[in-house]
């Protein structure tokens, strides 16, 4: 027999410790383990046995967490690492090197971008970003030096919806990944390996943890991309001299992927995760399903009542009709399309600042996915540099409010946003 | 490495270290619908303690072209033929024999039938998750022929123990169920119901098994419901120099629910 997400959420990858039988993850908190002896210590290293070394390479209180998403995502395994920009990272760097080629989606969380667009071209890779809609750009973007295709599963800030099983049938035809950030989504709303992504992470930062206490990442293969047909992926198909050259597809068919992504980018970049941040963040996990409905049950409060607003020129959420991707919400996110959005006043930025100053409830600061109701204002924080020209450019209008919708009561929430709009409607 | 056979080419991994025929040769055969992989905390160990490693993808299956051979005794000669091209153990010497087959499920058929057909080489047999006869129920050779994914998610959750269910994977970060699935799902159409109904018409393993000339090791789980350990247990009552080795816990994907374990009685038997 198999579990479900529900079971899988509080059991997966934990098995009551044989010691003492702590029903709860024990931390481990050393930076490393004990050898039994000196066989099983050169067994280890050459990897003849699978076990803990060094905590920067692996750690038992990571491992619960790393197998407890690979599973509620149905992928074959994970890497907790540092955060969710550090999953990024090791993923493309086990992926490919200097003059190498990326295609993503335009509509990406501001950190995506910045590594995208300004850091990575400096150690020669470089990026082609489109409109995510638009499977021609997609096509015509892909070049003979690409090695990816990437996209949000919510994009930013429209909650563009990325149709993965489009977009990923068009990187398979170029013997090409598709990795997915699927941070706004989580598990519970979507799982992209079953709409052919290939890799996906998360910032563990947001509605996995969900307490806004830690700062995480995970990165999870699907296990089924063929790095071998592909053709392109030397990193993954011929002896790596770094590890007892090793050539990674062939020591392991499904994991290949995940097995240099440990054994190289953990090693020498060493962006690991501290035991205790995995140890909060499956705390978070396995109350993953019952935050997601609630997160899900208000949004979809807040929503309703802000559309038929008279101080609210705009909301978009893609359950709505005039959603552009409304159609595609309806297919890949029947349980709703995350609890992010953001919506437009009628005033300009005046009006905007207004409605954060006179919120109680929401919380105005820079993160989304916490239990708690979020609020920011991107004109006057994150974009305040822009003109309202560029603003409306970039998809922001100068009045737009992202709200990251918590799960305190539904009608205070609502209370709450009455509050702002009273505030705003008279700046 | 890639080695000819029959005009095919063929993979075997060779656990890290460039094969040598002068060494005393392990040879892994997986189980139906499976690859060299799933050997990968097994093989490793001889390869770097003076064995020369063999684990086969067997036609059609991974790394090896062709069809899935329809038998376990056409399957028994491949290894022969297999043993045969890269020399390993000297037919000519019979005192000398030095190759020890270790297989799984499917694998463990074959290990028994090619040492009962070509007794001249094989110096031992290893069967892990194993039963003699190995009937396939209609139940999954139904699915197996007509729809795959529904045969697939049938053994993954009977090739697993309540614990492996949960996980604890000795490898971090690693998902058994997801792993195993996926390995599944990479192999060939056709290939799932090739194998089951190999193992399933495969009847003389009892009369193969009662005239083993070299020493057998039967490692089980107790937990396997794919194939019983009460089935093991008849196997090893009439093979006349047996040992046997039962896993507590384990279901039938032993080789990844207690690597250490599977290894350890693989070095006490072989090494
Ligand atoms: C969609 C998305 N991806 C990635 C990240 C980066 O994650 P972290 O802050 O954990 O590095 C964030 C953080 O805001 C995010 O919202």
């Amino acid at each position: 027999m198999t579990y479900n997400f529900d079971t899988l959420a509080l059991h997966a990858g934990q098995v009551p410790d044989e010691t003492f039988g702590a029903r709860a993850t024990p931390i481990y908190l050393t930076t490393s383990f004990v050898f039994k002896d000196s066989d099983q210590a050169a067994a280890l290293f050459n990897m003849e046995r699978a076990g803990h070394v060094y905590s920067r390479i692996s750690n038992p209180t990571n491992a619960v967490l790393e197998e407890r998403i690979a599973a509620l995502e149905g992928g074959v395994g994970a890497i907790a690492v540092a955060s969710g920009q550090a999953a990024m990272h090791l993923a493309i760097a086990t992926l490919m090197g200097a003059g190498s080629h990326i295609v993503a989606s335009r509509s990406l969380y501001g950190g995506s971008h910045n590594l995208l667009d300004y850091t990575l071209p400096r150690f020669g890779i470089t990026t082609t970003f489109v409109d995510p809609r638009d499977l021609d750009a997609w096509r015509t973007a892909i070049r003979a030096e690409t090695r990816l295709l990437f996209g949000e599963t919510l994009g930013n800030p429209g909650l563009d919806v990325l149709d993965i099983p489009r977009v990923a049938a068009l990187a398979h035809e170029h013997g090409l990944p598709l990795m997915v950030d699927s941070t706004f989504t989580t598990p519970w709303l979507m799982r992209p390996f079953d709409h052919g992504a290939d890799l996906i992470f998360h910032s563990a930062t947001k509605f996995l943890g969900g307490h806004g206490v830690a700062i995480g990442g995970l990165l999870v293969d699907g296990g089924s991309f063929d790095w071998d047909k592909s053709g392109k992926f030397p990193t993954l198909t011929e002896p790596y001299e770094g590890f007892h050259g090793m050539d990674f597809s062939e020591e392991s068919t499904v994991a290949a992927f995940l097995l240099r992504a440990r054994r190289e980018g953990l090693r020498d970049f060493g962006a690991c995760m501290s035991p205790m941040t995995a140890f909060q963040l499956l705390q978070g996990v396995e109350t993953l399903p019952l935050r997601m409905e609630r997160h899900i049950a208000n949004t979809r409060q807040a929503v309703a009542h802000l559309v038929k607003h008279e101080a609210v020129a705009g909301v978009g959420y893609p359950e709505l009709d005039n959603h552009p991707d409304h159609a595609l919400a309806q297919k890949l996110l029947p349980r709703g399309a995350g609890s992010v959005f953001s919506f437009t006043l009628k005033g300009g930025r005046a009006a905007g600042r207004k409605f954060i100053e006179a919120l109680r409830v929401f919380s105005h600061l820079a993160n989304v996915g916490d239990a708690k109701s979020l609020v920011i204002h991107p004109a006057s924080t994150t974009h305040f540099r822009m003109s309202d020209a560029a603003l409306v450019a970039a998809g922001i209008h100068p009045g737009t409010i992202r709200l990251s919708i918590g799960l305190e009561d539904a009608g205070d929430l609502i209370e709450d946003l009455n509050r702002g709009l009273a505030a705003a409607a008279k700046a | 490495m890639q080695i000819e056979i029959n005009g095919q080419a063929a993979y075997a991994y060779t656990g890290g270290k460039p094969f040598d025929a002068s060494l005393p040769c392990v040879v892994f055969i997986h189980g139906a619908q499976n690859d060299h992989s799933v050997w990968g905390l097994q093989s490793r160990w001889f390869a770097h303690h003076g064995f020369a490693v063999l684990a086969v993808d067997l036609p059609g299956h991974g790394r090896s072209a062709g069809s899935p051979l329809p038998s376990i005794e056409d399957l028994a000669d491949w290894i022969e033929l297999l043993l045969e091209r890269v020399g390993a153990g000297d037919t000519a010497n019979f005192a000398a024999k030095t190759v020890s087959l270790v297989g799984h499920s499917m694998g463990s058929l074959t290990a028994l039938e090619c040492a009962f057909r070509h007794p001249a080489r094989i110096a031992r047999i290893a069967m892990i998750g194993t039963a003699v006869p190995m009937p396939v129920s209609d139940v999954l050779l139904g699915p197996a022929k007509d729809n795959e994914p529904k045969a697939i998610a049938m053994i993954n959750s009977w090739s697993h123990s309540p614990r492996g269910t949960v996980g604890g994977n000795t490898v971090p970060g690693m998902w058994m169920l997801g792993a195993a699935r996926r390995l599944m799902e990479r192999q060939k159409p056709g290939v799932l119901h090739n194998d089951l109904a190999a193992c399933n018409a495969y009847g003389h393993g009892m009369e193969a098994a009662a005239a083993l000339a070299c020493p057998a090791l039967i490692i089980s789980g107790s937990r396997d419901m794919m194939t019983h350990p009460k089935a093991a247990a008849k196997l090893a009552a009439v093979i006349k120099d047996v040992r046997s080795v039962s896993l507590d816990g384990a279901g039938h994907a032993l080789m990844a629910e207690q690597p250490d374990a599977v290894l350890d009685a693989l070095r006490a038997f072989i090494v």
